[in-house]
């Protein structure tokens, strides 16, 4: 296959950036769109230029560092798949690709196609996670979980944290990411203690951050590698009321998180 | 089990200090985009009703000029209860603007470099276009004040003589103004009703997006129940804008007689 790449180019967090075109020649039709990516850096590096960064490390779709916009789509035009897992018999010989980095305030670009989405941590920080007692190790099933909340659970864990779902957006908001992590914990009853301050906190934080809101237009989920629902979002939505009631209302020190 | 103090931990900005007062609980609501989301829900559904009651109010015309005019004469009598819905009314409709226009401002601000390549997998029209129906609608809903309600859009034949499009005119009861012939008159004017036909259009639109989306918003939406309430939003939608329509419509062909 012979591609046309427009890739962005921008060689640091300050400067100024722009799209460049390059020819992909002999790509065979079963890489992976990194590969491509890869055969073209070598080109580059043969002719002195320098390479297209990108993010990327497991490669086998379950670390959530790879990125990129193909075509104005978050890891490309398959559905529930990561760009490490996109093949270019997915594209046809002669087709001209738009590659971008994901774009959001809150995602500032820190080279070509890399970006830095540690936003998402510090709103992991912010409230993502449970208390446990230390000492011993736990039998395993001691506590009863029903099996539907447990699968729901596993379907919210099932985020990579790739970011997908902000660059899809058209506000680049990062609901559907904050939900599924809310989501994973809050269905489990090791989720229960900070149930209420999790919530708040990591809306907070996520807008602290600088993302922008949910209009509910679903494009994080179309776009999402593991294809997290919506319906998490609305879970979140009803979190956040139920944040507003109940004993969380005379938080003082004694129901804090220790 | 210890008798340790617990361990104090620090409030979050935006978490939940009950003991700083309402205003404190609030807050959240209207500076969260998730709060905020949900104060935009719920004033587009306060609006939705009102619609909702105002199209079947005036369906009253089909039943005659007495029928409409008693209607139109009742609610001039409510006095002071008329004026506390219709500020009330207006304090809903300028909230619910000027969060979304908040928020709006906010998610563009969330992605400063647009891409390159624009590319939208499934959000609908309706949903990407709620900015622009929805100042159109405003612009509208303003024309309509003018023209019906306080009557600057005139003067009209009443009776054989020209009077002002607000004055009492009713053939059969002197006193009081002829709704009835105002609406007449004011649909029989290609300009107008085209005008008024093309913004039932939009509200379609922004209340096909906006009603099934407070449910979202609203936490109430569940991945069972997603499908049902897009098509009942829909419906609503349909309905509402059908009986305005049908008004219009009616006067056209003489449904209602002159
Ligand atoms: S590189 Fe790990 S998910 Fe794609």
């Amino acid at each position: 296959m012979n591609l046309t790449l427009n890739v962005w180019r921008q060689k640091d967090r300050n400067a100024a950036g722009r799209m460049e075109t390059y020819k992909a020649s002999h790509i065979s039709p079963d890489m992976s769109f990194l590969e491509m990516l890869d055969v073209v850096n070598e080109d580059l590096i043969k002719t002195g230029k320098e390479p297209i960064a990108f993010d990327h490390d497991c490669r086998e779709g379950i670390c959530g560092m790879c990125s990129l916009m193909i075509n104005g789509m978050a890891h490309g035009p398959e559905r529930a798949t990561a760009t490490c897992q996109l093949h270019m018999r997915k594209f046809r010989d002669g087709d001209e690709i738009t590659i971008e980095p994901f774009r959001a305030r809150a995602f500032p670009v820190l080279r070509d196609l890399v970006t830095d989405r540690g936003a998402l941590d510090r709103i992991v920080q912010a409230g993502g996670f449970v208390g446990v007692n230390t000492g011993g190790a736990p039998d395993g099933n001691e506590i009863p979980i029903p099996r539907e909340r447990q699968e729901t659970a596993m379907d919210a864990a099932a985020c990579i944290g790739c970011g997908a779902c902000v660059a899809a957006c058209k506000n680049a908001s990062a609901m559907l990411y904050v939900s599924a992590k809310v989501g994973h914990l809050v269905n489990l009853p090791q989720g229960q203690p900070e149930r209420q301050q999790r919530v708040r906190a990591m809306v907070a934080q996520h807008d602290h951050e600088g993302f922008g809101h949910c209009t509910n237009q679903y494009e994080c989920q179309a776009a999402c590698p593991k294809e997290i629902s919506v319906g998490f979002i609305a879970q979140l939505n009803r979190e956040y009321l139920h944040s507003s009631f109940g004993f969380a209302e005379r938080e003082d020190s004694s129901t804090g998180v220790g | 089990m210890s008798n340790l103090a617990p361990t104090k931990r620090e409030v979050p900005v935006n978490s939940l200090a009950s003991r700083t007062g309402l205003a404190a609980w609030f807050r959240p609501y209207v500076t969260s985009t998730v709060g905020s989301k949900m104060l935009v829900a719920v004033t587009g559904l306060m609006l939705t009703g009102f619609v909702l009651a105002h199209m079947i109010g005036n369906l009253k015309i089909f039943a005659g000029r007495t029928a409409l005019n008693d209607y139109a004469a009742f609610l001039k009598s409510l006095g002071p209860l008329l004026w506390v819905a219709r500020i009330g009314l207006l304090v809903v409709f300028a909230l619910h603007i000027y969060l979304a226009l908040k928020l709006k401002k906010r998610s563009l601000e969330a992605r400063p470099i647009n891409y390159a390549y624009q590319n939208t997998m499934i959000a609908s029209v309706s949903s990407r276009t709620m900015l622009w129906t929805g100042l159109a609608i405003l612009a509208f809903t303003i024309f309509h004040l003018a023209h019906f309600t306080f009557g600057w859009v005139g003067p009209v034949e009443a009776n054989g003589k020209m009077v002002g499009n607000h004055e009492p005119n009713d053939a059969e009861m002197p006193t009081r103004h002829d709704v009835y012939g105002m609406v007449i008159h004011g649909f029989r004017q290609p300009v107008v009703s085209i005008l008024y036909i093309v913004a039932q259009m939009l509200l379609l639109m922004h209340l096909g997006h906006g009603i099934p989306s407070t449910f979202q918003s609203l936490g109430l939406n569940t991945p069972r129940t997603q499908r049902m309430i897009r098509a009942v939003g829909w419906l609503l939608a349909l309905v509402i804008v059908a009986g305005n329509i049908g008004i219009v419509v009616g006067v056209w062909f003489d449904f209602v007689k002159p």
